[in-house]
């Protein structure tokens, strides 16, 4: 049997780590096959820094992740872009606020996002 | 004579610059139609097409460029270079591709082709003046890639218009795109049947500064 585990990292946890070492950090933790959920928010120059380093680490057996990160207001996520842009301050100390769901595409399958809910599939499949 | 030689260098620096072309970048998620919209603006200020486009993700894997495109709307003139880029994607799996009736060997070497193209066009964002990001109106817009990208150029203040492609099909959802970023333009097109071009032209000539 095949154990799913959800690791929770508090945001102090990475707060006084760089960006390279951030993104190893997570990165690590999702390529085990952890899922991460991470406190906070990445900044969009270590989002792409994450997904440049999946495209890097592409194998056979490692196939990518998902990640999806969420707003603490209850308003669509696309405010948050909206709050980045008006918030230089989120942009270069990162954001605290609301949290990200980082795992490994072998086991997430695709996170479904819109206004109101957030859908995790999984590849797992269901004993019958 | 110092004077002299340095001034004909900044002569010889300000016609540099003001010769030195926009770069326009085509960015967003495999599949969204970035290649088709590179395409149609090929054909319709060149005469010829730019990429190959397939039904198959990730069929553009490097970095294409068209130099000196000018194209004009209501009596203006903008000349550009412009870069259809890989779709930037968080996962790419090789047998993905087998379900496309490609071989095996093929589909590892597609798959291994597209990381390094996702590896490229995120390290050509910085290069970009202006980007144009396509998406596919008929999937979800609120996908991480997108916001990804988006936010990465707005933190690099790069100027931004959302191409909202394939309004002709009906799941196509306009509004759903703009409702998921209000603080862009956008424009739905249809790059395979022309549909709504003209703005998109026109939207181009507002976001360039």
């Amino acid at each position: 049997m095949k154990t799913l585990t959800l690791e929770f990292i508090p945001y102090g946890e990475i707060e006084n780590l760089s960006s390279e070492d951030r993104i190893d950090k997570l990165f690590k933790l999702a390529k085990e096959e952890n899922i991460v959920l991470l406190q906070g928010k990445l900044k969009p120059n270590e989002e792409i820094m994450l997904i440049q380093k999946t495209m890097e680490n592409i194998s056979r057996k490692f196939r990518g992740i998902e990640i999806c990160s969420i707003d603490e207001d209850k308003k669509e996520s696309a405010m948050a872009l909206n709050k980045m842009k008006k918030s230089f301050v989120n942009l270069i100390l990162g954001n605290r606020k609301g949290f990200t769901i980082i795992g490994p595409a072998s086991v997430i399958r695709e996170i479904k996002r819109d206004p109101k809910k957030i859908q995790l599939l999984t590849n797992i499949k269901r004993n019958k | 004579m110092i004077k002299a030689i340095k001034g004909f260098l900044q002569k010889f620096s300000i016609i540099f610059k003001s010769k030195k072309q926009i770069r326009l970048g085509l960015y967003g998620p495999p599949n969204a139609g970035k290649s088709s919209i590179a395409n149609k603006i090929c054909t319709d200020w060149l005469g010829e097409e730019m990429s190959t486009i397939s039904a198959i993700p990730h069929e553009t894997r490097e970095i294409k460029i068209k130099e000196k495109l000018t194209i004009k709307a209501n009596g203006k003139e903008l000349s550009f270079n412009l870069y259809d880029t890989p779709g930037i994607a968080t996962r790419i799996d090789y047998e993905d591709f087998l379900k496309h009736k490609m071989k095996r060997t093929e589909a590892k070497k597609r798959a291994k082709e597209a990381t390094k193209g996702v590896i490229d066009a995120i390290k050509w964002l910085d290069n970009m003046d202006c980007v144009l990001v396509v998406l596919d109106s008929t999937q979800n817009p609120y996908s991480q890639v997108n916001i990804t990208i988006i936010g990465n150029l707005a933190a690099r203040d790069i100027p931004v218009l959302i191409i909202a492609n394939k309004m002709d099909l009906k799941k196509s959802n306009i509004k759903k795109v703009q409702a998921a970023f209000p603080q862009y333009p956008v424009v739905g097109v249809s790059a395979l049947k022309g549909d709504n071009i003209n703005k998109m032209y026109e939207e181009i000539f507002k976001i360039v500064k």
